[in-house]
């Protein structure tokens, strides 16, 4: 399992040279890749229902107990079959949908290499290793939702979508951090095992609740929500796989892999079902006014993924059962219905719905995929949306808590959700033709393949719903920490859930026949649906960004002299007080033990930088600096530090240079400041000279009690095979550091370059501009 | 302005500082010296080439452009650390071989880090050095 991800990667980065070689060929070659793992992942079925594990791992850092662990069991099996299953789909899709886009091989590349990330997050049974996948998800959704990168709106809805779900990784980090600590493992198999003791730790609430943030805002949850229908900016493809199908369910899914060892607490049920609840309604009601058929999908799957949660959070086996039911219902339906929004949008050159009407006619095949996908999301049987909404029923009705409140919210957001179904699978292919931008015509065969397999899938599946009971069965089991069966079926009799059934369908009918008159209430109550928190998520956001303006224009004011005032005031401010309250300051020993000759080099020292400071011309200020600086460097080598004095004297070599270089082309040494602004510089000279000199005593004062010196002094020679200890510290006792700091080092040199080059390249184009 | 003088002693003391920077270079583990003098002292040998016979002198004797000497000095440092991963060791252990070279003396991964100071220093004061110089001259 860990080679096919691996390898998925791989296969990921080389896509935009297959596409360059291939052209259109390239995609319908790339989907085989999910395909063949779709396959494979398919054969384990059997195997997994019996109740059967796979396991899979690869030490990483074992000193941190990370390791790069799979599971496959009935949970991960399910997902790795939606990932692989739709992402074949998609990428098929994609080929033809982006027919002609000059980085089209980009996008192949960066769904392939989204598919192996997040089969990689559902395989993982490692904190950690999921915690990398999660990640790899995030940034991956970002490049993907802004793939239009021309259009700043595309961009800053893929920036929300990052920080809202990157915001909540960070939570997810800490709270894997803390789970680890009350568990004593970061293995989630070992976690379960241990569970009990992790539910008695202190540590467990704020587990769970920064387990939780990053759940829901991955999964687009109730505040969360918002990010979710901005992100419709990407195009169709994309929407379908990460809004639908795969990553906003990557919450839902790490909740239903932690329920073993979070879930059943009173904190879990009623955090975890509310807030699903909330969501679920509040999905369905924004959902149902939207015209866009885009944000109508979307909204409707905020709703989807509130009843999820809401069913994870309610945790009995039935509700468990329920949401895997409902997650792979929604997997086929959301994603056959995205993927006919991108064919609509695609021939017609419009997604609003009031304008859309009569294209049976011209997309027959695209309209009967639309039609099995509407039927499913809406409960009709005998699709599987029917099945899964009637478990839905059945866990709400049977919710220990509060099944008086869960009941009316499923009901009344799945009676909306019936009209955003027939909305978008159903108003658009019947009745009288709207005018649209494009004739439309039949789709190629690659688009609508796709759709119709899922509207099939949901169709095979709901038909056959006794067949795939088991594999249902132990994908609910994994989630719950034990064996469980449950029997699918369509028929349960005469019963109070086949009531609720019948009651929203009929409800949800007469809501599609009036959503002319919805649109325009919710038109109207559009004012009131801005205030969401989208809009505090925009005034942090540009908060943030006038914090940082007004502080860099205080701390970096482009004026070399006034940051230097900046830092060095700083530095007198912040080391002073310490100074005078903490330290001894130093005997003057060492002051009375002064040779004759540091004497003079001493001089020298301060001589060059008054010198310096009283330079009439640049040229005679470098000179002089350059005394203070090959005095420094006496000093070293007087001190016996040779190393350092060489250094030294290479570096002023190089400066005098570096001088010369810049100075031929600065003006001539006049602008003196006033008078006052020299007297505060003055001042602030000498306070800094003060201050250091009272640090450097006071260091001396304090007795040396490093181990350090010794250690280096010892070992040098044993351990590092040099007798030089300066080097053997510099390239192998603090090797890394040295690294870091060259290549720092490299990167400001390359600034410079830059710079300089920005300016010429500049002074060159305005040289052309002037010329006639 | 040009001093012929300055020139005339350019063209003798140019090979010595390079050779002279190597020599620091590879005595740096036993003795003073090492990788960050040397790189300094060899740019201020091109510096030296740059002030009296122009930029372009000082680049037709540079081997690579310096921005390459940077990147190949880095990517050496690297992999001197990743020899010891490659062992099986942590990142960066220190592995030596047992031959004793004449120059090098033992040849070691330290050494091979050193080589990489040495070119990102050389590269980054040539390139800094050389872009000023070549706007000036511009």
């Amino acid at each position: 399992m860990i080679a096919a991800v691996l390898s998925t990667f791989a296969v990921a980065a080389l896509a935009p040279l297959l596409e360059r070689r291939l052209g259109r060929r390239a995609a319908p070659l790339l989907a085989l890749v999910p395909a063949a793992l779709f396959v494979s992942f398919a054969r384990h079925v059997p195997e997994v229902s019996d109740g059967g594990t796979r396991t899979d791992a690869l030490a990483w850092i074992a000193e941190l107990g990370v390791s790069l662990s799979f599971r496959l069991d009935g949970l991960s099996l399910l997902m790795a079959l939606v990932v692989t299953g739709v992402g074949a789909v998609v990428l098929l899709y994609a080929g033809s949908y982006m027919e002609g886009h000059p980085r089209r091989g980009n996008l192949l590349g960066y769904l392939l290499a989204f598919l192996a990330a997040m089969l990689g997050l559902v395989l993982s049974d490692n904190l950690l290793g999921l915690f990398v996948f999660w990640e790899a998800t995030s940034l991956l959704s970002y490049v993907l939702i802004g793939f239009e990168r021309e259009k700043a709106e595309v961009r800053s809805s893929a920036l929300q979508a990052l920080l809202v779900t990157g915001g909540g990784g960070l939570a997810l980090l800490a709270g894997f951090v803390l789970l680890g600590q009350a568990g004593g493992s970061l293995e989630i198999g070992a976690l379960a095992a241990n569970a009990e003791a992790v539910k008695a730790s202190p540590l467990y609430l704020p587990a769970l609740l920064l387990v939780l943030l990053g759940a829901f805002t991955k999964s687009a949850q109730v505040p969360f929500h918002f990010w979710l229908p901005d992100a419709m900016a990407a195009p169709a493809p994309v929407s379908t796989y990460l809004h639908s199908a795969t990553m906003v369910k990557a919450g839902v899914f790490l909740l239903a892999r932690l329920h073993p060892t979070l879930g059943g607490t009173p904190e879990w049920t009623g955090i975890v079902t509310t807030v699903g609840a909330a969501t679920m309604l509040t999905g369905a009601l924004l959902a149902v006014g939207q015209r866009d058929l885009k944000r109508l999908l979307a909204y409707s799957t905020v709703s989807a993924l509130g009843s999820l949660v809401m069913l994870v959070g309610v945790g009995t086996p039935a509700a468990l059962a329920a949401a895997m039911v409902l997650l792979l219902a929604h997997a086929l339906y959301k994603g056959a219905l995205f993927l006919v929004a991108g064919i609509v949008d695609h021939e017609t050159g419009t997604r609003d719905v009031a304008s859309l009407g009569g294209l049976f006619r011209a997309l027959p095949v695209t309209a009967v995929a639309a039609a099995a996908a509407a039927f499913s999301m809406a409960g009709l049987p005998p699709l599987l949306g029917f099945v899964s909404k009637e478990l839905l029923y059945d866990a709400a009705l049977r919710a220990s808590p509060a099944p008086l409140l869960l009941v009316p919210v499923a009901v009344g957001s799945n009676m909306l959700l019936v009209a955003v179904a027939l909305s978008v699978g159903w108003g658009p292919f019947t009745g009288r033709a709207g005018e649209t931008p494009k004739a439309p015509h039949e789709a190629p065969a690659a688009m609508w393949a796709g759709p119709l397999l899922l509207g099939l899938g949901s169709l095979a599946a709901g038909l056959f719903s006794g067949a795939i009971s088991p594999f249902v069965s132990a994908a609910a089991a994994a989630a719950l920490g034990h064996p469980y069966g449950v029997k699918l079926e369509l028929w349960h009799g005469f019963n109070l859930v086949l009531a609720k059934s019948l009651v929203t369908l009929v409800v949800g009918v007469a809501l599609f026949a009036a959503r002319g008159r919805i649109r325009s209430l919710a038109g109207r109550l559009a004012p009131i649906a801005a205030y969401g928190p989208g809009r505090l998520y925009r005034a942090g956001l540009a908060g943030l960004v006038r914090f940082a303006k007004g502080t860099a224009s205080v701390l970096s004011s482009g004026s070399l002299r006034q940051d230097l005032r900046i830092v060095l005031g700083a530095t007198v401010v912040l080391a002073a007080p310490l100074l005078l309250t903490r330290a001894v300051l130093g005997t003057p020993d060492a002051l009375r033990s002064v040779r004759p000759l540091e004497a003079v080099l001493a001089f020298l020292v301060v001589a060059g930088a008054v010198a310096t400071v009283l330079a009439g011309s640049r040229l005679a200020a470098v000179v002089a600096l350059g005394v203070t600086g090959f005095g420094v460097a006496l000093l070293f080598l007087v001190f016996g530090a040779p190393d350092l004095a060489m250094t030294q004297f290479a570096v002023e070599t190089l400066s005098v240079l570096l001088f010369v270089a810049v100075l031929r082309r600065l003006p001539r040494l006049q602008s003196r400041s006033a008078p006052r602004a020299r007297a505060v510089d003055a001042l602030l000279a000498g306070a800094v000279g003060a201050v250091m000199t009272g640090l450097v005593l006071a260091v001396h004062a304090e007795p040396l009690r490093s181990r350090l010196a010794p250690f280096f002094r010892e070992s040098s020679l044993a351990l590092a095979k040099g007798r030089n200890v300066v080097n053997v510290i510099l390239v192998d006792f603090r090797g890394l550091d040295t690294l870091g700091e060259i290549t720092v080092l490299g990167v400001a040199a390359l600034g410079v370059f830059s710079l300089v080059r920005l300016r010429l390249s500049s002074r060159a184009a305005a040289a052309k501009g002037d010329r006639p | 302005m040009r001093s012929l003088i300055l020139a005339a002693a350019t063209r003798v003391v140019f090979p010595l500082l390079l050779l002279f920077s190597v020599f620091l270079l590879f005595r740096g583990h036993n003795e003073p010296g090492g990788g960050f003098v040397g790189g300094l002292v060899a740019a201020t040998a091109y510096a030296l080439l740059a002030l009296t016979g122009g930029v372009a002198a000082a680049r037709r004797v540079l081997p690579a452009r310096p921005e390459v000497l940077i990147g190949t000095g880095l990517l050496a440092a690297l992999a001197s650390g990743l020899v010891g991963l490659a062992a099986g060791r942590p990142f960066m252990t220190g592995l030596w071989g047992d031959v004793s070279l004449p120059v090098v003396g033992k040849p070691g991964t330290p050494v091979l880090f050193d080589a990489g100071v040495y070119l990102t220093v050389l590269g980054v004061v040539l390139l800094i050095l050389l872009t000023l110089q070549e706007e000036d001259e511009a």
